[in-house]
């Protein structure tokens, strides 16, 4: 039966990808395109911070922070210096990752609560040096005219369809760089660690150093989603590095499930989405989003993937007591051999 | 001289404030371990109470902060039930995102209610005392000393009373505590209590100064966080002491070096004490 | 000697939970550490394994100085321990509780996750086998894909050592392995305790259940105030008097 359900998640992601790739065709309408786009850079900006959190337990406030830099690296670079996009962006994700590392240096030294706060600060600090450092990053006013990226042989960054798939691709880099971790040794150091740290380091993992790793792949994906949005909306304020934007991403995952693969893209993509096609509703947006965050962390600290997870095991279960009770039968047998 | 007297006397008017909203938030966290980020909220919602007291019923200016005190207290203790009791056993992120939720919560919903405009709160003390030839607004004066009262009766309440020895008690020694049969629902509740009054207090004291509007909060929240840890999460002198070293900071970094460094400066400092010690500077076991 | 202690010591704000101890095991032998709740014992094997840093003394394992060296090191140097409260990851099956156990002995790294190179997967498929080797040693391996949480208390506890197993270690430090289970489980687990030292690995142990170390024990240490006051063969620690007034003067706390 695990064999079904992996088939028919392998034929799900299929019929998912192939409906992303016919979106603009759908889609005609720019203004609901660019939601969508947004809802993207959003997703991969929430995988960063699921690395950090889901995969290593170690909750990071000062996500927006990297978002910030890795959007203004491309903002000030294209603008102020007519730098091209490509290697801008790539500097992004390189200087927000090379920053967070060295700020984990420090950061995670700290624990718990205190890594918290700590990133907090270190969130905070940043937004305010954008904020005021006029001469570089435009202050408050922010920088207008970011441009659309350069093409690249016959493919042209003109409208928002070919940005679309421009993001479409970085998402989907993000979601198999996600995966890759996920199922690999290194990814294993990392739920071991959010499991209990004290295991990981009796089982010979080096935490220090594993944490470190998992504060800059994530720092380092925040500042791409940041270099693309900044590409994308063309204009960079301050408020978007703000602590509330990391409340934000943080809301996302845990909507669409902490720890889990699919979370981060179900999460950013329903709250973004839904939000912005229910715009009467905007301000009523947080009032409503609150109270959800504190009946999902009490009732379902999962988020959606866990609801989904617990929904299949059910349903496995009724299947398995229907169709096959002598199955379901021999199953149980271990139970009752150990329990004598 | 003048000038770095007028600003100092700032400082610790500005002082008082932290320390009351920062004494709220460490007891929170020594009795319950909660780094509750939504303390800042209900600072501005207990700013937002007492000018409503104040302007649509006409209550006067101090009773109108005690009124705001006690709804706060109460809309601790719903908050304590609602959110915090329900998660007593879950990991610390958890507290974490809850009390994020309950922030965006009461934010917007302030947002929603009253609009994002900034409100002048009156006060009955508009005058200008003169104190050894410093001129000094009253309303600070007001800050300090009603600060100074609260203190004073906290203490003593923590000291002197018994249920606010049980506090303590917890605070101190969680297993011991429960040995000894205190009740932690009880000590729970009346803490989000009084860790919510106090913010109120502190908000309504220092409004007429600044003003009243929805995310007047948010500044605070991330100061009030920066105090405890510099002052040792959960030690209340260290809150106090904390929350007058980073008023004199910002006031005189403000006044000597420039306003922007002024605001990053409690967190700089946060920073390189963290990173140094990382959990904080008044902490037993580092 | 494969391991050695000397004069190993820790002070937490005076109080000294281990004065220095000099402790040696020999390979391929059974070493028990006992003593009144509060003694030391514990405290003993986390300086031993890189858990606390000694204020005083060093440790040796195989030849090699491991004093100071933080956990995860100690562990490559082929030092592994269990915890006295089980703190395996509950929801996760033992199977995936077991893989990482490995990874102390495995080099793949970010790069190799991504561009899922050949090393990864071989490490991998090392991994997974080691585990369900380890599994399999500690006869717990039809539990292989049950959750954690699901299994009896005495299968958790062979399940946290092969853990320490599947990380090819030298020593295996098992605190108080027998915690909280029945008289039957505390003799099977004795027996894989056996089975360990058959197939050369070497154990030392806390244990308050005296039938389990008497029986198991080539040599016994009795910290108390965490000082060494006696040391030896099980029957000799059994008749020293220094040992019976501790024990009587501990209110006589322990298990049978
Ligand atoms: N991290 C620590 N900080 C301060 N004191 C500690 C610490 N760890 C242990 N102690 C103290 O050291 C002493 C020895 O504790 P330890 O846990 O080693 O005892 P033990 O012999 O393992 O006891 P038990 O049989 O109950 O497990 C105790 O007084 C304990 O309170
Ligand atoms: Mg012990």
């Amino acid at each position: 039966m695990a064999a079904l359900s992996k088939h028919w998640k392998k034929i799900a992601l299929v019929v998912v990808f192939v409906i992303s790739l016919f979106v603009p065709v759908f889609v005609q309408n720019d203004y609901f395109l660019g939601i969508i786009i947004l809802g993207y850079v959003w997703a991969i900006a929430t995988y960063g911070l699921n690395i950090l959190l889901g995969y290593t337990g170690q909750l990071s406030l000062g996500h927006a922070g990297f978002f910030g830099i890795g959007a203004y690296t491309v903002g000030v670079l294209t603008v102020n210096y007519e730098f091209p996009f490509w290697p801008s962006l790539l500097l992004a994700a390189i200087a927000s990752s090379v920053l967070g590392f060295l700020i984990g240096i420090f950061a995670l030294r700290t624990r718990n609560e205190y890594f918290a706060i700590f990133t907090l600060g270190v969130g905070f600090v940043i937004y305010l040096v954008i904020e005021r450092w006029e001469g570089l990053t435009g202050g408050a006013l922010g920088l207008i005219g970011v441009p659309y990226p350069e093409g690249i042989g016959p493919i042209q960054f003109d409208g928002p369809e070919s940005i679309y798939y421009l993001i479409l691709g970085f998402l989907i880099l993000t979601i198999y760089i996600a995966w890759s971790i996920a199922n690999s040794l290194v990814g294993r150091s990392f739920m071991a660690i959010r499991n209990s740290e004290e295991l990981a380091a009796a089982t010979g993992i080096n935490v220090g150093r594993a944490k470190q790793l998992a504060f800059a792949i994530s720092t380092g994906i925040a500042g791409l989603a940041g270099g693309l949005y900044a590409t994308y909306i063309g204009f960079l304020g301050p408020a978007i590095v703000n602590v509330p934007t990391t409340f934000e991403i943080l809301l996302y995952l845990l909507v669409g499930g902490m720890g889990s693969l699919s979370g981060p893209l179900v999460g950013a993509f329903l709250v973004t989405t839904l939000f912005q096609f229910l715009q009467q509703f905007e301000a009523y947006r947080l009032v409503i989003l609150g109270p959800i965050v504190v009946i999902l962390i009490i009732f379902f600290p999962k988020g959606l993937a866990g609801l989904w997870a617990a929904l299949e095991t059910r349903i496995k279960a009724m299947r398995g007591k229907g169709e096959m009770s002598g199955d379901a039968g021999a199953s149980e047998e271990p139970a009752k051999e150990e329990a004598k | 001289m003048e000038l770095f007297l007028q600003q100092l006397v700032n400082a610790i008017a500005l002082g008082s404030v932290y320390s009351l909203a920062a004494l709220g938030l460490t007891l929170v966290f020594g009795v319950l371990r909660i780094p509750n980020l939504a303390h800042g909220a209900l600072y501005m919602i207990g700013a937002y109470v007492t000018y409503f007291a104040l302007t649509s019923y006409g209550i006067p200016y101090i009773v109108a902060i005690g009124i705001s005190a006690a709804v706060l207290a109460l809309i601790g203790v719903i908050v304590e039930r609602l959110v915090f009791h329900p998660l007593r056993n879950a990991p610390h992120t958890h507290h974490l995102i809850a009390a994020v939720g309950v922030l965006f919560f009461l934010q917007s919903g302030a947002q929603v209610l009253w609009g994002s405009e900034f409100r002048e709160m009156p006060s009955p003390f508009t005058g200008i005392v003169n104190v050894f030839g410093l001129n000094i607004g009253q309303q600070r004066l007001v800050v300090i000393f009603a600060s100074i009262l609260v203190m004073v009766a906290l203490y003593l309440f923590l000291k002197k009373t018994v249920p606010g020895q049980t506090i303590e008690a917890i605070e101190q020694d969680r297993t011991g505590a429960s040995l000894v049969g205190i009740d932690a629902n009880r000590v729970s509740m009346m803490t989000f209590a009084i860790s919510a009054a106090l913010a109120a207090i502190a908000a309504s004291l220092v409004a007429p100064i600044n003003l009243v509007f929805p995310t007047m909060g948010e500044a605070l929240n991330l100061k009030v966080f920066a105090i405890i840890i510099l002052g040792g999460l959960g030690s209340i002198p260290g809150a106090i002491v904390g929350g007058f070293a980073l008023a004199l900071a910002e006031v005189f970094s403000s006044t000597y070096i420039s306003n922007a460094f002024s605001e990053a400066i409690g967190f700089l400092f946060l920073l390189v004490v963290l990173a140094v010690r990382p959990t904080g500077l008044f902490s037993k076991g580092a | 000697m494969l391991l050695k202690t000397e004069n190993l010591g820790i002070t937490f704000g005076g109080l000294k939970a281990v004065n220095e101890v000099d402790f040696e095991v020999e390979r391929g032998t059974v070493a028990a550490i006992i003593g009144p709740n509060g003694a030391g014992k514990s405290t003993f094997f986390n300086l031993m394994s890189g858990f606390h840093k000694p204020t005083t003394g060093t440790v040796t394992l195989d030849g090699e100085n491991l004093t100071n060296l933080p956990a995860h090191k100690t562990v490559r140097s082929g030092m592994a321990r269990t915890f006295q409260t089980t703190n395996l990851f509950m929801e996760d099956t033992v199977l995936d509780n077991l893989i990482v156990g490995h990874r102390v002995r495995t080099k793949s790294n970010f790069f190799d996750a991504i561009f899922r190179t050949p090393r990864l997967r071989r490490e991998e498929k090392e991994s997974r086998e080691r585990a369900m080797e380890a599994l399999e040693f500690a006869g717990v391996d039809r539990l292989a894909n049950r959750t954690v949480g699901s299994i009896s208390q005495e299968a958790q506890k062979r399940v946290s050592i092969a853990l320490a197993l599947a990380t090819d270690p030298k020593i295996l430090l098992l605190d108080e392995p027998a915690a909280g289970v029945n008289n039957e489980e505390t003799e099977g687990l004795a027996t894989l305790i056996r089975k360990l030292v058959e197939h050369d690995y070497t154990v030392c142990l806390v244990e308050h259940k005296m039938s389990m170390v008497m029986g198991l024990a080539d040599k016994i240490m009795v910290l108390h105030h965490g000082e060494k006051i006696a040391e030896g063969a099980p029957k000799e620690v059994a008749s020293n008097e220094a040992v019976i007034e501790a024990y009587l003067g501990a209110g006589e706390e322990e298990d049978a």
